[in-house]
């Protein structure tokens, strides 16, 4: 049995029928992306004073990355239009041209993702230096005005033994952890070794526009230092846990409608021999998903890199 | 969409894509620098890139998604849209100040 209203339009709408069903799901599309849209304003109004980063991803990149967006748009319309003035060829190089920048947008965005996965916040332990010369490391527990404790650690990050509490008259000095900020280069069974720096506080760890002058030196922290490790992924803090859901989700919108150009642009492409006006539609549909992706993306620059 | 065939009607459409397109780019380079601009607050800024954002997506949805031209039946798919999306955004307005009992605030 043939579709029905592949090409001509069905009275009571005036359209073929995948053109109504396109944007019928783009209509739930718009509602996924609300939603996210919403948790991200969410997640950033309720984010206490100067935990809200600013100035994490690389805005030049994030840029380029828009206008590759931007020329895969019109070369998707102009695929449409070459099929509709009956220019097979020039539908073939632009629709070429169409999967090429999805590539190269979705090459781009892997080393984005690449670079938050190899940077590391690292906390070394605090520390408590006894005034017979030992010093006790791991996690300051509780201080009262004449004791300490601390929680000494087993060399492992994150694993302590039972607290212990000295009291002040026998502790010299109290030292809180450092923390430890940038990329790692390499990691061994003794210690991680990053470029990176010292932080003093979280303002200049989260706001990275008002802090964009700092050097990067090699730095190496034996494991039995560190009191806690963590990358720049999903669970890192709540910025990045939404800047991944969403331009995760972007990325998948771009893999999906490049699968399904590419169809149009290989195998799918014979349908212009025998129905040109059904393949035309066809290509029209899959565009009309592009822009849509491409929409996304234009809200989704500005709120993640730049504000 | 009028589904004009003749290929001297279309080379007209294609004019004005190309417009849209530069358009965009030079809207895309906007947004970057209007972000290094201090307009005084945050708000201000983020104000800013949104309205530059929903001018570029009225070009893309407008003329590459043929919405300026399209059949009513999809006009009427995309109000019911508006309207949900608009309560989805006004959810978290509502919901904002409204926490449980006993709830701490910090």
């Amino acid at each position: 049995m043939d579709i029905p209203y592949t090409v001509t339009a069905r009275q009571d709408t005036g359209l073929y029928n995948a053109k109504i069903g396109i944007w019928l799901f783009l209509a739930s599309e718009v509602m996924l992306f609300g939603a996210l849209f919403s948790s991200y304003i969410l997640l950033r109004v309720s984010a206490p004073e100067n935990f809200w980063p600013h100035g994490w991803l690389n805005v030049p990149i994030g840029t380029a990355n828009t206008l590759v967006l931007i020329t895969s748009s019109i070369t998707t319309v102009m695929a449409w239009a070459s099929c509709k003035m009956n220019q097979f060829g020039k539908f073939k190089f632009y629709h070429a041209c169409t999967i090429l920048l999805a590539m190269t947008f979705v090459g781009i965005k892997s080393y984005e993702y690449r670079d938050k996965f190899k940077h590391y916040e690292i906390r070394t332990h605090d520390e408590v230096a006894l005034t017979d010369g030992t010093i006790v490391r791991g996690m300051i527990e509780d201080k009262t005005k004449d004791t300490v404790s601390v929680k000494p650690s087993t060399g492992k990050p994150g694993e302590y033994q039972p607290a212990v509490t000295y009291k002040l008259d026998k502790v010299a000095n109290v030292t809180n952890g450092k923390i430890v900020d940038g990329h790692v280069i390499e990691k061994n069974k003794d210690q991680v070794k990053l470029e990176g720096r010292y932080v003093e506080g979280r303002e200049e760890l989260y706001d990275l526009k008002a802090h964009k002058t700092h050097e990067h030196k090699e730095i190496s922290i034996p494991w039995t230092q560190i009191q806690k490790i963590d990358n720049y992924g999903p669970w890192h803090n709540t910025y990045l846990a939404i800047y991944f859901t969403l331009t995760g989700l972007h990325a998948l919108h771009v893999i999906g409608g490049a699968l399904v150009i590419g169809f149009l642009w290989g195998p799918g492409s014979k349908l212009w021999k025998t129905d040109p006006e059904r393949f035309t539609n066809r290509v029209e549909i899959s565009g009309l998903f592009w822009h849509f992706v491409d929409l996304v993306w234009i809200f989704l620059f500005p709120v993640l890199y730049l504000l | 969409m009028s589904d004009e065939h003749h290929p001297d009607h279309f080379s007209h459409h294609v004019r004005r894509y190309l417009f849209v397109f530069y358009a965009l780019l030079f809207g895309t380079l906007i947004t970057v620098g209007a972000s290094y601009i201090p307009f005084g607050h945050r708000a201000m800024n983020i104000g800013v890139a949104l309205v530059i954002a929903s001018g570029k997506a009225f070009l893309v949805a407008g003329y590459f998604m043929h919405l300026i031209s399209e059949r009513k039946m999809i006009y009427g798919v995309l109000a019911f849209t508006a309207f949900f999306f608009v309560g989805l955004m006004f959810l978290i307005i509502w919901s904002y100040t409204d926490f449980p009992p006993h709830t701490v605030v910090h």
